[in-house]
């Protein structure tokens, strides 16, 4: 008869996430920078369009492509629309294409790599196809086949995203489930009665989360970059709306007549983002396991 | 006679991120040339640290922060680079345990001898394929010339253990530091092994320093066991005097605890209470006090210097009776 | 060893199935009507279902698989609807101007990034360690058009060291007799300098883009490499046994710390191949990159799936290259199978 080791881990779990959470910003100042920032992102992605200086979306060609001045903080477009404004404002769209693109593959990629793992037979085996099939092409390329094909829009963007980053989460949650297959818990759910498709919903998938969290922010930051790369070529987000990757492809063209601020405050924010994405995801790491701190 | 090797008062530190641990405290000890001496002890004891802080490959993390290891006119622990040079590889060498993953994984067995041959043999880079093969039939390797051109992944442990052998054996040192040689390996490869090196220390002279948590295995080849607990030596004696004449509690429980040769400490019973954690700042002067059932009000005062030049010492308060003196004399103060 | 090569092949066999398979579902999705584009647009209801018969699209999709695979194997890839080429001609004729842009810019990022690794784990917690970890945590969160563009205004607006980001060579000069396709090797076979100097100004800026993106990852999995490596018991060996820094560092650890990092590079390459897109944009880069992003703006379906399935095989065949360098290297891929 094995062991169920059984844990009161439900109330103190978040209280020691806390503590944990806690002693890691504390030894490294670096992820607390990186929480501070990222919470500055939510704030401007759910407060910005509404605190704006000006209408990211009004053109006044009087004042096209000036320079940074205290009117307008980044300059102006060559529409003469407020660069400042419609960083901003973009902040909203490409933080919820990052989002959306990232639960999705969670779903996915957890969802299948977990039944992969659990089930092990032609589950696996056709999981494991997908996976390679989709691990045969350059990840770019296929996202610009995926939305070129679906068509441009933000939806499609997430969705392409999401099929390119799911043999990682597979891989990952296949070998999570694996482990804990024959676990205590396990059996404990199945002896009660739970069909197998609960069991992996409801008991493995919950605990292989912490360790695609770790991966989740790292690709919350690839999928801003896919967005934006695909939005520079034409094939993402359309103007008018303002998003940073289309904003850089507009401002592409004066950079060599030396108007810089129309593609550089974008870029920036995207470089900041992402920035601040992987650092997050580097402490969370050193929270989740320390062992693999490079 | 001057010893091959004298260590006096070393101490050693690691900075972790959970602390600073306390590995070695004034540990001292000495090899007479061509004898063999066995560092015993459990896990933890530092008998290992010893060993890599005498040769200077401690982990980056660690400090030697007191003492000197005297080789011949040589501190090893203050010299520099240039000298350290000279001596390491050359004049004192090491094996180690788990010798399939010692070796390099990706070069051929003959070129890591070779490597040495050149490097300190004074051997031409022409020369040096065919000295190494010399090497390996040296070590007792059936078809040497085939060997070496083999992989470690390639080679069983104990084939592993012997190019190890060859290795340290190529420059003829004078000292030989094995840090638990047979610890994964089947019983009767390790015997094999242990003769190996004590045949051919006895052809070249040379003093070894045999490291192991099986007091049995150290009972039957050394000439003098030294006993580490906690970092700290607690008794240093001929081997025969030991066994017969345990006078820190230690050691009469680890004797205790091997009832026969066939088997190892850390496979038996456990000795009453647990190493201390040596990252406390704490930290008593004898680490074995806690868990001493000889503890005694003195205990917690620092220890006993050893009278110089004894040759059975003792790190106790509250040693055991000396057999070797007449019962009637109590005994509350260590003497030699 | 030739096994191992054999054996790679043969895995490598499925994953090159699927990439076709992928490729002709994914153009046939495509949005727009070849069938109208190529009858024109004057044509008739009638003229264009003609078209669309002539062209195989009433087919079903299986057929049209069967086709499009029978193609595949005689080596045509379609023809442009916007150009009326060949698309495997057009490709192969662009292919090495990315292929040269892509080598060195990969040049130029392993040339910085592994002795950066190196010497970073060599000297943990120096100045240079951390600048690694800054370099390579940078690196990744920058985008590459980004970086392209930042090249361009500093070095060419700012400074006026760089040439105009025209493409592959100034107006002035005519590209090398055709040997290689690459203008820097066909230039010095031509014996001509001021071509191959000129030809290599425009390359600096692009290539200079691809090697930062490819330098982090690079640089990172170095350290990180050298760091397990120099730890690990042979090293420890290998230092008691009183081996020179150099021997230790190098032929001991570094070759063994090599392994990771090629793996990485296969990684690494998906990367390239994706940010080449990106590169040749803002440079305008005559490579197939470019090539099909004006494909796909105007919804000519023939170039777009050429592109896909040329990357894709080129994926797979670099990764099978890569394989095969690892297994030179370490024995225990060879000779354990």
């Amino acid at each position: 008869m094995t062991d169920i080791a059984v844990t009161p881990r439900r109330e103190s779990a978040l209280g020691a996430a806390l503590r944990h959470a806690r002693y890691v910003v504390g030894e490294n100042p670096v992820t607390g920078f990186a929480v501070a920032l990222f919470v500055l992102i939510v704030l401007a992605a759910a407060f910005g369009p509404h605190l704006v200086p000006y209408d990211p979306l009004q053109s006044d060609t009087s004042e096209a492509l000036k320079a940074p001045s205290l009117h307008h903080l980044f300059g102006t477009d060559q529409l003469g629309r407020d660069v400042f404004s419609r960083v901003i404002v973009a902040t909203r769209l490409d933080f919820f294409i990052a989002v959306a693109s990232v639960a999705l593959v969670f779903v996915m990629g957890g969802f299948a790599g977990v039944a992969a793992g659990f089930f092990g037979g032609w589950t696996d085996r056709i999981v494991g196809r997908i996976a390679d099939t989709i691990m045969a092409f350059p990840l770019f390329v296929l996202a610009m086949g995926i939305v070129a094909a679906l068509g441009n829009t933000v939806q499609n963007i997430v969705i392409a995203t999401a099929i390119v980053n799911f043999p990682l989460y597979a891989r990952i949650a296949r070998a999570e489930a694996n482990v804990r297959r024959e676990s205590g818990f396990v059996e404990a759910a199945r002896l009660s009665g739970n069909s197998d498709w609960r069991i992996v919903a409801f008991q493995i998938l919950p605990n292989v989360f912490p360790i695609l969290v770790v991966q989740m922010s790292l690709t919350m930051g690839y999928a801003i970059l896919n967005a934006a790369g695909l939005s520079f070529i034409g094939l993402g987000v359309r103007p008018p709306t303002p998003e940073w990757g289309i904003m850089v492809a507009e401002g592409a063209q004066f950079i060599v007549s030396g108007e810089w601020w129309n593609a550089f405050f974008p870029g920036a924010a995207l470089m900041v983002a992402v920035f601040c994405f992987n650092l997050l995801g580097d402490g969370l790491r050193d929270m989740v396991d320390p062992r693999r701190r490079t | 006679m001057t010893a091959a090797l004298a260590v006096e008062g070393l101490s050693v530190q690691f900075r972790t991120r959970s602390g600073v641990v306390h590995a070695l405290d004034n540990v001292s000890f000495s090899v007479a040339r061509g004898e063999t001496v066995a560092l015993v002890g459990e896990s933890g004891s530092g008998k290992s640290v010893t060993a890599y802080a005498v040769m200077g490959i401690l982990d980056p993390a660690g400090r030697v922060t007191a003492g000197r290891a005297m080789f011949g006119d040589i501190d090893l622990l203050a010299a520099t680079p240039k000298a350290l040079a000279e001596v390491r590889g050359r004049r004192i060498a090491m094996i180690f345990q788990n010798p399939r993953t010692a070796l390099n994984p990706i070069r051929p067995v003959g070129r890591q001898i070779a490597d040495v041959l050149i490097r300190h043999g004074g051997v031409s880079r022409r020369a040096a394929p065919e000295h190494a093969v010399e090497m390996l039939r040296a070590v007792g390797i059936t078809d040497p010339a085939r060997r070496a051109k083999a992989y470690p992944f390639e080679m069983s442990g104990g084939m592993c253990q012997r190019v190890m052998i060859a290795i340290a054996l190529a420059a003829k040192p004078s000292l030989l530091i094995a840090d638990e040689p047979t610890t994964g390996l089947d019983v009767t490869t390790q015997a094999v092994i242990m003769d190996l090196v004590g045949d051919l220390a006895k052809e070249l002279g040379m003093a070894t320093i045999f490291i192991t948590h099986d007091l049995a295995l150290a009972g039957q080849r050394s000439a003098r066991i030294v006993v580490m607990h906690a970092g700290h030596v607690v008794e240093n004696a001929p081997t025969k005097e030991l066994f017969a004449n345990p006078r820190h509690p230690y050691t009469a429980e680890l004797i205790a605890a091997t009832p026969d040769s066939a088997q190892s400490l850390d496979a038996l019973a456990a000795i009453p209470g647990s190493l201390p954690d040596l990252r406390r700042a704490d930290l008593p002067p004898c680490r074995y006090s806690e868990r001493c059932p000889r503890k005694i009000a003195a205990c917690a005062q620092p220890l006993p210097a050893a009278a110089p030049g004894a040759d059975h010492i003792v790190a106790c308060w509250n040693p055991l009776p000396d057999r070797a003196l007449p019962v009637a004399y109590p005994q509350t103060v260590s003497a030699a | 060893m030739l096994t191992m090569i054999a054996k790679r092949l043969g895995m490598a066999i499925p994953s090159l199935i699927g990439v076709v398979v992928v490729t002709f579902l994914l153009t046939r999705a495509l949005p727009g009507d070849p069938a109208v584009y190529f009858a024109g647009p004057a044509a008739t209801p009638q003229a264009i279902q003609e078209v669309r018969v002539k062209l195989g699209l009433d087919q079903p999709l299986i057929k049209q698989f069967g086709r499009y695979v029978v193609d595949l194997a005689h080596g045509n890839l379609g023809t442009s609807l916007t150009t009326g080429q060949p698309v495997t001609s057009e490709i192969a004729n662009r292919l090495p101007a990315s292929a040269e842009l892509t080598l060195l810019g990969l040049i130029v990022s392993i040339v910085i990034a592994v002795p950066l690794g190196i010497l970073a784990a060599t000297r943990p917690n120096s100045l240079l360690d951390h600048a690694c970890r800054i370099v390579s945590t940078l690196g990744v969160s920058l985008p590459v058009f980004f970086t392209g563009l930042i090249l361009v205004y500093v070095f060419y607006y700012l400074l006026g060291w760089a040439p105009a980001p025209l493409g592959r060579l100034d107006v002035f000069y005519t590209e090398p007799p055709h040997v290689t396709g690459f203008y820097l090797i066909d230039s010095l076979i031509a014996g001509d300098l001021p071509t191959f100097a000129a030809s290599f100004k425009q390359m600096i800026l692009p290539a200079l883009t691809l090697g930062i993106f490819s330098l982090a990852p690079i640089a990172r999995m170095t350290r990180a490499s050298m760091l397990a490596v120099l730890s690990s018991d042979f090293v420890r060996t290998a230092r008691a046994s009183g081996l020179s820094s150099y021997t230790v560092v190098v032929t001991y650890a570094f070759r063994n710390a090599m392994l990771p990092v090629i793996t990485t590079l296969g990684m690494v390459f998906s990367f390239l191949l994706g940010a080449n897109v990106l590169v040749e944009k803002v440079f305008a880069w005559p490579g197939i990159g470019s090539y099909a992003v004006e494909a796909l703006l105007a919804s000519d379906f023939a170039p777009v799936q050429g592109f896909v399935l040329t990357m894709a095989v080129l994926y797979v065949m670099l990764n099978l290259v890569i394989d095969v360098l690892y297994g030179l290297i370490d024995p225990r891929v060879r000779l354990e199978a």
